[in-house]
C-alpha cells in the first residue's frame, strides 16, 4: 500500500476498494473507518451508523461476501477487497428478492436498521439458501432493531428461502 | 357488527416509504450534506454536580479549522424546557452543572476530528459539589440542592383524591399494600439524534430527527427571539424516537447558535454515549399501591403513592408524573381513588416520555398487586379482572370519558387463545402463565403548551391532470408508518387510490400545523384532519362530475378513482378526468381539514393529563419457562389482544403491537441504565445496556377485538395502537414468573440474577420450614 506523509508527519495511505462492482481509489489515514469512507467519501449513505461500537449492526456490509460491521473495519484493511453495500443489491430498477420481501412483509418501520439487516440476511442466504428460523435469528442477532420486535423481519427472510417455511406469527 | 366496507383502508397496503428504505436511498438527517457545512459538538460536564468557576476557550479557538467556540456568554440565557410549567434548562450551563453530560460549551469546525481536538482544548475549572443520585435521598432534609428555585429537590408534587378512599378501605373485606420499584430505561432509537442548522438572512432552517417539528419551531423561535415564521423545521426520514426525540436538545439550540455565529450550515450529532447521557427516557418509579376489595374481589378503592426519579431537569416529567397515576383507573371500575406523587430532582440525566408515557411501571406494579390479591382471595386472576373490567360509555373517577371499551372481550379472547384455563392448572413446575391488561390514550386532549391551535391540520392537492394527489400534513412519520396510513385515509375519503397518493410531511414551512408524533395521537387526530380534507375534495369532484355527466350528484358514487351513476353503472367517468376539468375551470383542486378535540376532563389540578378523545384497551398473557438452576427466563409465547378500533393497515398495526411488546420485553428482563457512585453511566452502549436481539424475542400472537359500535371520537372509528402494547408486558411477565416459581420479585428488571436469588431464598425458607 502506497503511503505518503503530510506536513505534520501523519501518514496517508492510497487504497482501492471494489464497491458494488466499481473501483474507487482514495487517500485515507491509518485510523479511517470503512464506514466513513463509504458514507463520506463515496456518498453511499445507505450504510448507516448507529453506534460506532459494533453493537447495532446498522453499518453491516459484505466484505468478500462475509457480513462485517463497517465501523469495526479500518479502510486500509479493506484495501483491494470486494465490498457489497445496500446500494449494490438488485439490478437497476429491479429489487433483490430480499428487498421485495421486506416490503411485502412489512419488515421495516423506521428503516434505520434495514440496510444492515438485509445485508446480514443476504450473507446468510448466500451461504445457506434454506435456513431454519433459528438460523435466521442467529444470522441477524448482531443487527439490532428497536421497532419491529424482529417478527416480520424473520418472516421476510424465511420467505426468501429456497423452500419457504411457515414463519412464526 | 355494524361495520362499513372500505375500499382503501383496512388493507395491508405496502409502506409508501418501503422502497427508499430497502434500497438505502432514504436520507436521514445524518445522511444530509450541505455545501460549506461545518461539524459541531457539545462539550459536556464530567461531574454530576459542580460549580463552574471559569471556562477558557482561547486555546480551542486558536486550533486551525475551528470556526466558533461558544459558551453561555454567547447565547440567550432564557430558560427553556418542553414543560412550560417548569422551564429549568439553559442552552449552556451558567453557574453550575447538574449531571454528568450537562452542556457546557460547543465547537464548530471544518471536520469531526478537529471538533474533537478542540473540545479537549477547552479548559473548564469546576468546584465539585456533593451530589445525590437517589430520589428518596434527594427528598430528605439536608440533601444537596440541585436547583435553587426548587427547595427540597421537589420538581413536581401531586395530591389527588376522588371519592373517599379511607372509607372504602374501612368498609373493605380485604385491604392489601405492596411496594414495587421500577428502573431507569432509555428509548434507544437506532438512529442517533442529529440536527443541521442553516442561518440565512434572518431565517433559521433546522433539519432534525424530531418527533415534533412544531414544538421545535416554537421553542427555538422563543429561545432566540425569532418569529415562528422565520424558523423552519424539517424532519427528514427518521430512525425511531419512542418519546426520546420529542423535545429539542442541545443539538438544535447549540447548532442554531453556531450557525448564526459562523454563517455556515452546522451539523451536530450525539454519539451513542451522548444519547444515553441526554436521555429523556423512562423514569424510575417507587410505587406503593393499596387496594381494598369486597369478598367477591370487586375493587372498592385504590391508593397509589409514588416517588419518581426525574433526573436533573424537568423534560416532559410534569406530564409523566401525572400520567403515572391518571391512567391507573382506566382499566377497572371503582369510584374511590387517591394519587400521591413526588417527582424528585437528582444529579442524573433528565427523564422524560418513553413509549407508554409514565404508565408502564405503575401498570406493572398494579397488575402484580392484583395478582397477589387474587391469590389471597383464592381467585383466578383473570376472573378478578373480569369482575372489575371497565365497560363502554363510563367515566373514570378522575373524569376521563371512555366511549368504546372492549376490555372484557380482550380478556376473554386472551383466555381462549392462550389456553389459560387449562395451563393454569396443568403447567409443570418451572413453567408459568401470567396476565396483565393496559389502556392508553389516542392522543392527548391538550397540547404541551397552552394554545388554541387545532391539534392537527391537513391539505390535499390533486395534481393538475388528476393522475396523482399530494397530501400535505404536519404529522410525523418516525417509523410507525403515519405517512402510509394517512395516505390510505386520504384516498378513502377522496374516493381515490392509495397507489396514486404522494406525501409531503413534517416540514413547518410547506405543511400545515400538527403537534407531531407522541401520545399515540396521529391516526386519530391527524387522520381526522386528513379525512376532512379528503371529503372536501370528494365533494368538489362529485359536483363537477354531476355537471359533466348531467346527473344529479345524489345519484353518483365514487370509489378508487372511478365515478359512476348508481341508477346506471355503465355511465362512468374517471376521477382524473373530472379533476383535470376542475383545474381548467377553477384552478387548483385543494381540500383542507383540521381537528381539535372537544373539551375533555375535569377541573381539578392536573385534570388535563390523561384526557383523550378515545382509549385503547388490551390484555396480554405470557407463558414462561424458568431455569431453576440459573434463574434464566425463557418466555415461550405472548398473546396480545387489543381493542384499538377500526384498522387502517393491518400489517402496520400488528407491527406496532410487535414493536411495543418488544420494548416491554426488554424492560421486563434486561434493560436498565446503570450508574457508578459518581453519577457516570456504566452501560451507555447498546450491548451492555442489553437491547434484546432476534434471539430474545418470544413467539407473539397478536389478535384484535372490535366493538359493536365503532368508536365515535375517531375518524372511521380508529383508536391508538402504537404505545398500548408496551404497557402490560412487564406485569404479565412478572405474573407468569410468579406462577412458575411461587415467589415474587418486587423490582424491575426481572433479571436472571434476581430470579435466581428469589429461588435461592425460597429454597432456604423451605429447608428451614
Amino acid at each position: 500500500m502506497q503511503a505518503i506523509q503530510d506536513k505534520e508527519g501523519v501518514k496517508r495511505y492510497l487504497i482501492t476498494l471494489y464497491v458494488n462492482g466499481d473501483s474507487y481509489t482514495r487517500v485515507v489515514k491509518a485510523n479511517t473507518l470503512l464506514v466513513n469512507v463509504l458514507r463520506d467519501e463515496l456518498d453511499l449513505t445507505g450504510t448507516k451508523k448507529g453506534c460506532e461500537l459494533g453493537d447495532c449492526g446498522s453499518c453491516t456490509v459484505l466484505l468478500d461476501g462475509k457480513p462485517v460491521n463497517s465501523c469495526l473495519v479500518l479502510a486500509v484493511e479493506a484495501d483491494g477487497h470486494e465490498i457489497l453495500t445496500i446500494e449494490g443489491l438488485g439490478e437497476n430498477e429491479k429489487l433483490d428478492p430480499l428487498q421485495e420481501a421486506f416490503i411485502a412483509n412489512a419488515a421495516l418501520q423506521c428503516g434505520y436498521c434495514t440496510s444492515g439487516m438485509i445485508m446480514s440476511a443476504k450473507a446468510l442466504l448466500n451461504s445457506n439458501p434454506n435456513p431454519t428460523e433459528q438460523e435466521v435469528r442467529e444470522a441477524i442477532a448482531g443487527n439490532l432493531c428497536r421497532c419491529t420486535g424482529y417478527v416480520n423481519i424473520v418472516k421476510a427472510i424465511l420467505s426468501c428461502a429456497q423452500q419457504p417455511e411457515g414463519g412464526s406469527e | 357488527m355494524k361495520r362499513e366496507q372500505f375500499a382503501v383502508i383496512g388493507k395491508s397496503k405496502p409502506r409508501i416509504d418501503g422502497r427508499v428504505k430497502v434500497t438505502g436511498q432514504a436520507k436521514y438527517t445524518g445522511d444530509i450534506k450541505l455545501s460549506n457545512m461545518l461539524v459541531g459538538k457539545i462539550l459536556t460536564s464530567p461531574h454530576a454536580h459542580a460549580r463552574i468557576l471559569n471556562i477558557d476557550t482561547s486555546e480551542a479557538e486558536r486550533l486551525p479549522g475551528v470556526k466558533a467556540v461558544i459558551t453561555h456568554k454567547d447565547v440567550p440565557s432564557l430558560k427553556y424546557g418542553i414543560s412550560p410549567a417548569r422551564w429549568d434548562e439553559n442552552i449552556f450551563c451558567i453557574d453550575k452543572v447538574r449531571f454528568v453530560g450537562d452542556k457546557v460549551a460547543a465547537v464548530a469546525a471544518i471536520d469531526e476530528e478537529t471538533v474533537y481536538k478542540a473540545l479537549k482544548l477547552i479548559k473548564v475549572e469546576y468546584e465539585v459539589l456533593p451530589a445525590v443520585f437517589d430520589p428518596i435521598e434527594a427528598l430528605q432534609e439536608g440533601a444537596p440542592l440541585i436547583h435553587e428555585e426548587f427547595p427540597g429537590n421537589v420538581n413536581t408534587e401531586i395530591h389527588q383524591s376522588f371519592g373517599d378512599v379511607e372509607k372504602a378501605f374501612a368498609e373493605a373485606y380485604y385491604v392489601r399494600t405492596d411496594t414495587f420499584v421500577g428502573q431507569r430505561t432509555y428509548q434507544c432509537p437506532i438512529e442517533p439524534h442529529s440536527a443541521i442548522s442553516v442561518w440565512e438572512g434572518g431565517k433559521l432552517t433546522v433539519y432534525s430527527s424530531t418527533q415534533s417539528p412544531h414544538y421545535f419551531q416554537y421553542y427555538i423561535a422563543r429561545q432566540f427571539g425569532l418569529k415562528m415564521g422565520d424558523v423552519r423545521v424539517i424532519k427528514p426520514h427518521m430512525g425511531g424516537g419512542f418519546g426520546g426525540k420529542l423535545e429539542p436538545t442541545g443539538l438544535e439550540f447549540a447548532g442554531a447558535a453556531l450557525a448564526m455565529k459562523t454563517g455556515r450550515p452546522v451539523k451536530m450529532f450525539y454519539d451513542r454515549h451522548e444519547m444515553f447521557a441526554h436521555n429523556r427516557g423512562r423514569h424510575k418509579q417507587i410505587m406503593k399501591v393499596t387496594t381494598g376489595v369486597d369478598k367477591n374481589g370487586k375493587i372498592l378503592g385504590v391508593h397509589a403513592d409514588f416517588i419518581m426519579d426525574g433526573g436533573a431537569y424537568t423534560s416532559l416529567g410534569v406530564a409523566t408524573a401525572y400520567y403515572a397515576g391518571a391512567m391507573l383507573p382506566l382499566t377497572y371500575e371503582y369510584e374511590n381513588y387517591k394519587f400521591d406523587m413526588v417527582r424528585a430532582y437528582t444529579n442524573l440525566p433528565a427523564c422524560g416520555a418513553q413509549r407508554g408515557h409514565g404508565h408502564p411501571q405503575p401498570r406493572y406494579a398494579y397488575e402484580c398487586h392484583l395478582d397477589m390479591i387474587a391469590k389471597d382471595l383464592g381467585m383466578d386472576p383473570l376472573e378478578l379482572r373480569l369482575i372489575n373490567a371497565r365497560k363502554p360509555n363510563t367515566v373514570t373517577p378522575n373524569a376521563f370519558r371512555v366511549n368504546s371499551c372492549e376490555l372484557e372481550a380482550c380478556l376473554k379472547k386472551a383466555r381462549e387463545i392462550s389456553g389459560w384455563d387449562e395451563k393454569r392448572k396443568n403447567l409443570p413446575s418451572g413453567k408459568g402463565i401470567g396476565l396483565a391488561v393496559g389502556s392508553f390514550v389516542s392522543g392527548a386532549g391538550y397540547p404541551i403548551y397552552r394554545t388554541n391551535l387545532p391539534h392537527a391540520a391537513a391539505m390535499i392537492k390533486v395534481n393538475e391532470d388528476g393522475t396523482s394527489a399530494t397530501l400535505y400534513t404536519g404529522a410525523v412519520d418516525i417509523g410507525q408508518g403515519s405517512d402510509t396510513i394517512l395516505c390510505q385515509m386520504a384516498a378513502e375519503a377522496m374516493g381515490y387510490t392509495y397507489e396514486q397518493m404522494k406525501i409531503v410531511a413534517a416540514d413547518t414551512e410547506t405543511t400545515p400545523h400538527d403537534f407531531g408524533a407522541y401520545a399515540s395521537r396521529q391516526t386519530l387526530m391527524s387522520g381526522a384532519a386528513v379525512k376532512q380534507a379528503g371529503e372536501e375534495i370528494r365533494k368538489q369532484v362529485i359536483e363537477m362530475a354531476s355537471m359533466m355527466l348531467q346527473t344529479d350528484y345524489r345519484d353518483l358514487e365514487i370509489c378508487e378513482g372511478l365515478i359512476w351513476r348508481r341508477s346506471d353503472p355503465s355511465v362512468t367517468i374517471t376521477f382524473a378526468e373530472v379533476a383535470r376539468e376542475l383545474f381548467v375551470r377553477k384552478g387548483p383542486l385543494v381540500g383542507k381539514g383540521s381537528y381539535a378535540p372537544p373539551r375533555l376532563g375535569g377541573t381539578f389540578k392536573g385534570a388535563p393529563v390523561g384526557t383523550s378523545p378515545a382509549y385503547s384497551f388490551c390484555a396480554q398473557i405470557s407463558q414462561v419457562d424458568i431455569d431453576e438452576e440459573t434463574g434464566e427466563i425463557k418466555v415461550e409465547h405472548v398473546w396480545d389482544v387489543h381493542d384499538c378500533g377500526t384498522v387502517i393497515n393491518p400489517a402496520l398495526l400488528h407491527g406496532q403491537v410487535h414493536g411495543a411488546l418488544f420494548m416491554g420485553v426488554g424492560e421486563a428482563v434486561w434493560e436498565e441504565v446503570v450508574f457508578d457512585d459518581k453519577g457516570k453511566i456504566l452501560n451507555a452502549n447498546l450491548g451492555e445496556y442489553r437491547l434484546p436481539t432476534a434471539l430474545d424475542m418470544p413467539k407473539v400472537t397478536s389478535e384484535l377485538v372490535f366493538s359493536e359500535e365503532p368508536e365515535p371520537a375517531g375518524p372511521w372509528g380508529v383508536k391508538e395502537v402504537g404505545e398500548g402494547s408496551t404497557i402490560p408486558t412487564m406485569g404479565c411477565y412478572s405474573n407468569a414468573i410468579y406462577d412458575a416459581m411461587g415467589v415474587r420479585v418486587y423490582s424491575l428488571p426481572l433479571s436472571y440474577e434476581k430470579i435466581w436469588r428469589a429461588l435461592k431464598g425460597k429454597r432456604e425458607q423451605e429447608q428451614k420450614g
